[in-house]
């Protein structure tokens, strides 16, 4: 019975998500379109069926991951746990290991779920022609959100200034941007946006405020934020060097192809 | 009967693809849980129970994007293409940005905190309505600005401009304005880029990039099609902090 209830205040909350999108919709359709798109049936199936998903992954969340990310998180910054220096209300960035592995993973685990990263990489995998994998690109994008939430954890650690790495993360971009393929550039780009939120959010924010909490001399206002904007850079960063990385071996494959051929015009002439 | 025996072989290869999209998550928690923590795992029927959920919700919403949200924006903006009224483009973009932004939970949720955040830092005065007041310009600051990231984003796909140029430029733009802002403001507004784009909004943005690109010659899907998503993530940094410098 908790649990209908539960589902249904969650799909309340989700209609009010999908209605202002269904008005601009059908508001465009009808004014500026003027014309019924093709299979409207299967198109308004379509929009129950997310609506559906939607609330049963958000209620399916709620119960299984926040609470126990959230225990998580607060077992794991507890300076009892943490020991060391912490226990005296000192800070050594290196009592800290297993936030850092934990930031790590927990990123990881949930960019793979997200569904907004899901829905880019499908697109791009069919636009692509398969030239680009989307269980590929979802792995790239999740190494970069665990590079990204982990170095984050170590910022609020260390206290350091947070425009200072979002900074030197835009100039790195930048590089690989003028190394990278025009093809890859935008999804790229993209992909930054796309892996932070409904499942990393609210994971990765209990994990920034519980660490400026507990950490003596950190203000939870002041360092507790930034997690998110170390998750939508780094997967640029991740994507881009994969796109560097495959242009660079393709160039090395065909310069090797391409001296095996001579070599054997050589030895064959 | 082979039409019902293909709808389950489909739904039986959704669910299991969900349940791989899941498994990094179980993986995680519970080696954290039994190595690291080493605390009996609290209430495991009900994380059982939400994890089947878990599941059977991604399975939908993927095959909802499938026949709902990916066709319908393409051919919408097929639609506008063929039209050929920039007007009616334009406007189609801001509503789609600024109506799925402005009611969007964690922006309210990000900027609800902001205004204490800011208040606490003595920038505006602590009683509830000035909160309340902060916080409402706010919301609708980041409102506007995914409203004008999705109008630039059409018209470069329109203008066939490269993608890396503008988002340098507001790289840059980004970087100066870190400079002048008040420092309570610069963790939120860095922040505030990434928890624009929800889930409904962004199969249906990127959709519509990629249906403009594939429907006006000249245009590349793949380099012209995408990029919307990024433009959205960034102009709401840059105007969360002008939003801090002007209040």
């Amino acid at each position: 019975m908790e649990l209908v209830n539960h589902i249904l205040g969650t799909a309340w909350a989700t209609l009010f998500d999908v209605i202002p999108i269904a008005i601009i919709l059908v508001c465009f359709q009808a004014v500026a379109i003027r014309r019924v798109p093709p299979n409207p049936k299967r198109i308004a199936v379509g929009f129950l069926y997310v609506f559906i998903g939607l609330t049963l992954f958000l209620v399916g969340l709620e119960m299984a991951l926040f609470p126990v990310g959230q225990t998580m998180a607060r077992q794991l910054t507890d300076p009892q746990f943490v020991g060391g220096a912490a226990v005296l209300g000192q800070v050594k960035w290196t009592d800290y290991i297993w936030v850092y592995v934990f930031a790590a993973a927990i990123g990881f685990a949930t960019t793979a779920a997200e569904p907004s990263l899901i829905a880019v990489a499908l697109k791009a995998e069919q636009v692509s022609g398969g030239a680009i994998n989307a269980t590929g690109l979802r792995i790239a994008v999740a190494i970069g959100v665990a590079v990204g939430v982990s170095l984050g954890a170590f910022r609020i650690v260390s206290g350091t200034p947070l425009h200072w790495y979002i900074i030197a993360g835009y100039g790195v971009v930048m590089l690989q941007t003028l190394a990278a393929s025009k093809f890859i550039i935008a999804l790229a780009y993209d992909s930054g946006g796309v892996t932070t939120s409904t499942v990393t959010v609210p994971v990765v924010t209990a994990l920034g405020l519980g660490l400026a909490a507990t950490i003596p001399g950190r203000s939870a206002v002041l360092d507790g934020f930034g997690l998110i904007a170390f998750a939508s850079l780094f997967p640029i960063m991740a994507v881009l060097a994969y796109a560097n990385l495959v242009q660079w071996l393709e160039k090395r494959q065909i310069q090797r192809n391409f001296r095996d051929q001579n070599q054997q015009r050589e030895t064959h002439p | 009967m082979s039409d019902t025996l293909k709808t389950i072989h489909a739904l039986g290869r959704l669910l299991a693809g969900a349940a791989g999209d899941l498994l990094p998550i179980v993986l995680v928690v519970a080696f954290f849980q039994v190595v690291v923590i080493r605390e009996p795992f609290p209430n495991l029927t009900e994380a059982l129970i939400g994890a089947a959920l878990v599941v059977v919700g991604l399975a939908f919403f993927i095959r909802g994007l499938d026949i709902g949200l990916f066709p319908l924006g393409e051919t919408m903006a097929q639609a506008f293409a063929k039209k050929g009224s920039l007007v009616w483009l334009v406007g189609f973009a801001f509503a789609l940005g600024f109506g799925t932004t402005v009611a969007e939970p964690a922006l309210i949720a990000v900027a609800a905190e902001a205004a204490r955040t800011v208040a606490e830092g003595g920038l505006i005065a602590t009683d509830p309505e000035a909160l309340n007041a902060y916080a409402y310009g706010l919301r609708m600051t980041v409102a506007v600005s995914v409203g004008v990231a999705i109008v630039v984003g059409v018209v470069r796909i329109i203008k066939g401009w490269p993608v890396q140029r503008l988002i340098i430029a507001g790289y840059l733009g980004i970087v100066a304005l870190t400079f002048f802002a008040p420092p309570e403001i610069v963790g939120i507004a860095y922040d505030s880029g990434g928890v624009t784009t929800s889930t409904i909004t962004v199969p249906l943005v990127t959709a519509l990039g990629v249906g403009l690109a594939s429907s006006i010659k000249g245009r590349n899907p793949m380099t012209d099609g995408f990029g919307l998503i990024a433009f959205a993530s960034l102009t709401p940094i840059m105007f969360v902090m002008v939003y801090g410098m002007v209040y």
